[in-house]
C-alpha cells in the first residue's frame, strides 16, 4: 500500500478554494503599467529604457550584471512615462518603470522562439525569458536549473501542492495548459539531463491528479504523487522529504540533496515560451477574499495595478480591511491599491474587517501549540521572547535562522501573538551581527 | 479609502481557538471528577467547589487592580485554579481554609510571579501544600457526609491495614475517602481522554508519570521485588488528578515531548519514593511541585533539533 510520507507538525488549514472551478478571465491592457526592477529574489535590475522612449511587448527593459537576477520585459507596448522609485512593502525602495500603454500591444522583434539544441543554449534561454519561482519565492530560474558541477541531480519535482487557502492559480494551469506542462517538462528533462520526475500535488485536488496522471501515463520517468493536505506540504523542504524521503538540513538548498523544485505554472511557462518566445510579461492570479464581489481567476499583465484586476473582478463588495498579495498564510500586506500585479503574484485577497482583523494578543500561555505546529520543529515561543528583549545567545540557541516563516506557528497561537513577526525581528537582530561581526574583522584584519 | 488599509504581518489568519476555550475545556474535562465527588462526598462537596472558585475568580479580579494589569478573569485561567484547588481539598475542610488557599495560589503563586505563563509552580499544588503545612489536621481529615471518619487508601495500605482496603472497583468508581476531585479514577479518566482528544494536552506526560509509579511499585512496593500491587498505587490516592491535570499544566511544565516525558518520569520516580520510603501516604503534589522547580532546567536541555538539522549542544 502507498503510505503518504509527510513532515511533522503543520497545521490544518480551512480551504476556501472558492475559485477553483472558475475558468481564467484575461483583464485587458490597461492605461498604464507599473513595472519594478525587482521582481525576484537576488540583484536589481538597471532600467534599459528612458523616459519617452516606445516600448514594444517583450522588450527587455531592465537587466542586471548579476548571476542571481532575471531581467525584465515591457508587458505592453507604448511610452515610457516616468521612472523613479517606488516604496516596496518591506520598506525598500526599488526603481520602477511606468508605461503608457497605446492598447496596440505591438510584440518586439526580438521576440520569437529559442533555438535550444544543448543545455548552455537551454540556460540561457530560461534566462532571457525573466523566469522567476512563480509559486512566491520569486527565485530566478536559471540559476535553479543551473546547479554547481559538483551537485548530482537525480530528481525533479513539481511544486503542485498549493497548499495555501484560497490560491488556485497553480490548480487553473494545471486544467488549462495541462500540454504546456508537459512540453516544460519534457525541456526540462531533456537539457537538465535529469530522468526522475515527481509532480506532488496535495489529495484535495482530485480531478488534476487524474488529468496529470493520465498524461504521465504515456512517460517514463514521472510520477504523479497524491500528497496529504496539510499547510504547508508545498514549502520545499517539506515537499521534498514528503516526495524523496530526503531532509534538506538547515542553510542547505535543494540541489544539495540531488533535486530541484520547480513550481507547476512556472515549467508550463518553459513549455510556452519554448514554442513562442514570449517573455514572462503575464501572470494567472486568483482574485478572492471576503470583499471581493466576483471572486476570479484572471490573467492580469504584469504591472497591471491591483486597483485595475480588482475593478475587473466587479469592485468590492465592502470596504477593503486588508489587501494581501499570496496566500493568507505567507502573503504580504499592502498599503496602496496602486501597487503592481508582478511576476510572483499568484494571488490577490481582499479582506474586510470582520475576516482581517485579527483578535488582540494576551499573554503566552506556554501552551506549546506554536512548537507543535511548527514543521521545522522550532520553539517559537522562546524566539518570540528573545527576540523582544534582544537576547542574542537565546536566538542562536533555538534555531531562529531555521524558520522558513510558513506562519503555523503564529496561526495556532491561542493568545494571538505575532509570532513570525518577532522571529522575523529576531533574523534581522541575527544578521546585523553577522554583519557587524564580518566589518570588525576586516577592520582588525586578522588572519582567517 | 487607501489609506485605511491595514498592513501587519503574516499569517493574516488564525485558528479559532483562543485562550478561554482551552481554560474552558479544561473545566468541561473536570465536570465528571467533580460530578462524582459531589455524588460521594455530598451537597457540602459542592459547596467547597463553589467557595473555592468564587474565591479565587476574586482574588484574580482584585490582583489585576492592585497590580494594575490587565483584568484576566475572562480567560477562565483563574476558575480552572480554583477548580483544582477544589478538587484537592477534603470535603470537610473549613471554608475559610479553602478562602485561604484559593487566595494563596492566585496572588502569591501565580499573579506575584508574572501572571498566567509565568509562574514556576502549579498555583493550585503549591497552594495545597502551603495548606497542608499549615494545617495539617484540618486538610487531612476524611469524614462522609454520615459523619463517619476513615483514612484513604493509601493511609490504609501505609499503615499495613490491608484488611480494610477496598477493592479495586471502588477505587476505580471513587467510592473510597480522599480529596473530593481525587477518588474517582473513572472519571478522571474521561476528563483525561478528553482533554487528549481535543489536544489541550498530550499523552506524554501522564503515560510517564503513571507508567513510571506502575513500574515503580511493582518493583518495589511488594514483600520481595517485583510483587508490588501497582494497580492499587495508580488507582488510589492523586495520581490520575496529579498526572492529566496537575503534570500537564502549561506555565509550569516542559514544553518539548522529550522535555514532558524527563517531567513525568520524574514525578513518577519521586512520588512513587515518597508513598514508599516516607512518612507521606501520598507524595504526587510534593513530587509535581519538585519537578516544576526542575522545568526550567528541562526545558534549557530538550531544545529540539530543526528539521533535517543536526542536534544543537545543550
Ligand atoms: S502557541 Fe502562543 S501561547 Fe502557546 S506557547 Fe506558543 S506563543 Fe505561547
Ligand atoms: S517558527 Fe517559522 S517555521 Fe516554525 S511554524 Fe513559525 S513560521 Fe513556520
Amino acid at each position: 500500500m502507498f503510505v503518504k510520507k509527510s513532515f511533522s507538525g503543520g497545521v490544518e488549514v480551512p480551504h476556501f478554494k472558492n475559485t477553483e472551478n472558475i475558468q481564467t478571465e484575461k483583464i485587458g491592457v490597461p492605461d498604464e503599467v507599473i513595472i519594478p526592477m525587482q521582481q525576484h529574489s537576488g540583484a536589481p535590475c538597471k532600467p534599459t529604457v528612458k523616459e519617452g522612449e516606445p516600448v514594444k511587448v517583450g522588450q527587455v527593459i531592465g537587466i542586471s550584471e548579476s548571476f542571481i537576477s532575471a531581467p525584465i520585459h515591457s508587458s505592453v507596448s507604448g511610452t515610457v512615462a516616468d521612472i523613479s522609485s517606488m516604496i516596496f512593502p518591506d520598506g525598500r525602495y526599488v526603481a520602477t518603470v511606468v508605461i503608457k500603454a497605446d492598447g496596440k500591444q505591438d510584440i518586439h522583434e526580438d521576440v520569437k522562439p529559442p533555438i535550444c539544441t544543448n543545455k548552455e543554449e537551454f540556460i540561457e534561454a530560461v534566462k532571457n525569458s525573466g523566469l522567476v519561482g512563480l509559486g512566491g519565492a520569486g527565485f530566478p530560474a536559471h540559476v535553479k536549473l543551473n546547479p554547481p558541477k559538483d551537485k548530482n541531480i537525480d530528481t525533479l519535482i513539481i511544486n503542485a501542492a498549493e497548499c495555501e487557502p484560497f490560491i488556485t492559480s497553480d490548480y487553473r494551469e494545471i486544467m488549462e495548459n495541462s500540454a504546456d506542462i508537459m512540453d516544460g517538462i519534457d525541456a526540462v528533462t531533456k537539457f537538465i539531463g535529469v530522468s526522475n520526475v515527481i509532480i506532488g500535488i496535495e489529495d484535495n485536488k482530485p480531478e488534476a491528479i487524474s488529468l496529470l496522471k493520465k498524461l504521465a501515463a504515456g512517460k517514463k520517468g514521472i510520477d504523479v504523487k497524491a500528497l496529504r493536505t496539510r499547510y504547508p506540504q508545498g514549502a520545499e523542504k517539506m515537499l521534498i522529504y514528503a516526495l524523496t524521503g530526503r531532509k534538506v538540513p538547515p542553510g542547505k538548498l535543494p540541489m544539495d540533496v540531488g533535486v530541484i523544485v520547480m513550481n507547476i505554472t512556472s515549467v508550463g511557462f518553459v513549455g510556452r515560451y519554448l514554442k513562442d518566445g514570449m517573455p514572462l510579461i503575464k501572470k494567472r492570479v486568483t482574485v478572492d477574499g471576503s470583499a471581493v464581489n466576483r471572486p476570479s481567476n484572471v490573467e492580469a499583465l504584469i504591472g497591471t495595478k491591483l486597483s485595475d484586476v480588482f475593478d475587473f473582478c466587479g469592485g468590492f463588495k465592502t470596504e477593503p480591511f486588508k489587501i494581501i498579495m499570496g496566500g493568507p498564510m505567507m502573503g504580504i500586506a499592502q498599503y496602496t491599491l496602486d501597487a503592481p500585479v508582478m511576476k510572483y503574484t499568484n494571488a490577490l485577497l481582499a479582506f474586510d474587517k470582520t475576516f482581517g482583523n485579527v483578535p488582540p494578543e494576551t499573554a503566552c500561555i506556554r501552551c506549546g501549540r506554536c512548537y507543535r505546529a511548527c514543521p521545522v520543529n522550532l520553539m517559537p515561543l522562546h524566539i518570540n521572547r528573545a527576540a523582544l528583549v534582544e537576547d542574542m545567545d537565546a536566538l542562536h540557541k533555538y534555531h531562529t535562522m531555521d524558520c522558513i516563516e510558513c506562519g503555523c506557528c503564529a496561526y495556532s497561537c491561542p493568545a494571538r501573538i505575532p509570532l513570525v513577526q518577532s522571529i522575523r525581528l529576531g533574523k534581522t537582530l541575527i544578521k546585523k551581527a553577522q554583519a557587524k561581526a564580518k566589518k570588525d574583522e576586516s577592520q582588525k584584519d586578522v588572519k582567517s | 479609502m487607501e489609506n485605511n488599509l491595514h498592513v501587519s504581518s503574516s499569517p493574516h489568519i488564525r485558528a479559532e481557538t483562543n485562550t478561554r476555550d482551552i481554560m474552558l475545556d479544561v473545566i468541561i474535562a473536570l465536570v465528571p471528577a467533580s460530578v462524582m465527588g459531589v455524588y460521594f462526598f455530598g451537597y457540602r462537596a459542592l459547596l467547597v467547589i463553589l467557595v473555592t472558585v468564587l474565591a479565587a475568580v476574586l482574588a484574580e479580579y482584585l490582583a489585576a487592580i492592585v497590580l494594575k494589569r490587565k483584568q484576566t478573569i475572562g480567560d477562565l485561567s483563574a476558575v480552572v485554579t480554583g477548580l483544582l484547588l477544589a478538587l484537592n481539598f477534603p470535603p470537610s475542610i473549613p471554608f475559610w481554609i479553602a478562602i485561604v488557599g484559593a487566595f494563596i495560589a492566585i496572588m502569591l503563586v501565580k499573579q506575584l510571579f508574572g501572571g498566567i505563563g509565568q509562574n514556576f509552580m502549579n498555583p493550585a499544588l503549591a497552594a495545597r501544600v502551603i495548606l497542608l503545612i499549615s494545617w495539617p489536621v484540618q486538610m487531612t481529615r476524611w469524614v462522609w457526609p454520615d459523619g463517619v471518619s476513615s483514612a484513604t487508601p493509601l493511609v490504609i495500605l501505609k499503615r499495613g491495614l490491608m484488611a480494610q482496603a477496598p477493592g479495586y472497583l471502588d477505587l476505580f468508581l471513587g467510592n473510597v475517602a480522599g480529596c473530593i476531585g481525587e477518588t474517582s479514577a473513572a472519571a478522571l479518566l474521561i476528563g483525561g481522554i478528553y482533554l487528549v482528544v481535543k489536544k489541550v494536552i498530550g499523552m506524554e506526560t501522564p503515560l510517564a508519570f503513571i507508567g513510571t509509579v506502575g513500574l515503580f511499585t511493582w518493583i518495589f512496593a511488594g514483600g520481595s521485588l517485583f510483587t508490588g500491587d501497582f494497580l492499587y498505587h495508580i488507582l488510589a490516592g492523586g495520581l490520575i488528578l496529579g498526572a492529566f491535570f496537575m503534570a500537564t499544566d502549561y506555565s509550569t511544565t516542559p514544553v518539548t515531548r522529550r522535555g514532558k516525558i524527563i517531567f513525568g518520569i520524574g514525578c513518577g520516580i519521586l512520588a512513587s519514593v515518597i508513598r514508599l520510603y516516607t512518612d507521606y501516604p501520598e507524595g504526587v503534589s510534593f513530587a509535581i511541585i519538585l519537578m516544576n522547580v526542575a522545568t526550567q532546567l528541562i526545558d534549557r536541555f530538550t531544545v529540539p533539533r530543526s528539521f533535517g538539522g543536526e542536534k544543537n549542544a545543550a
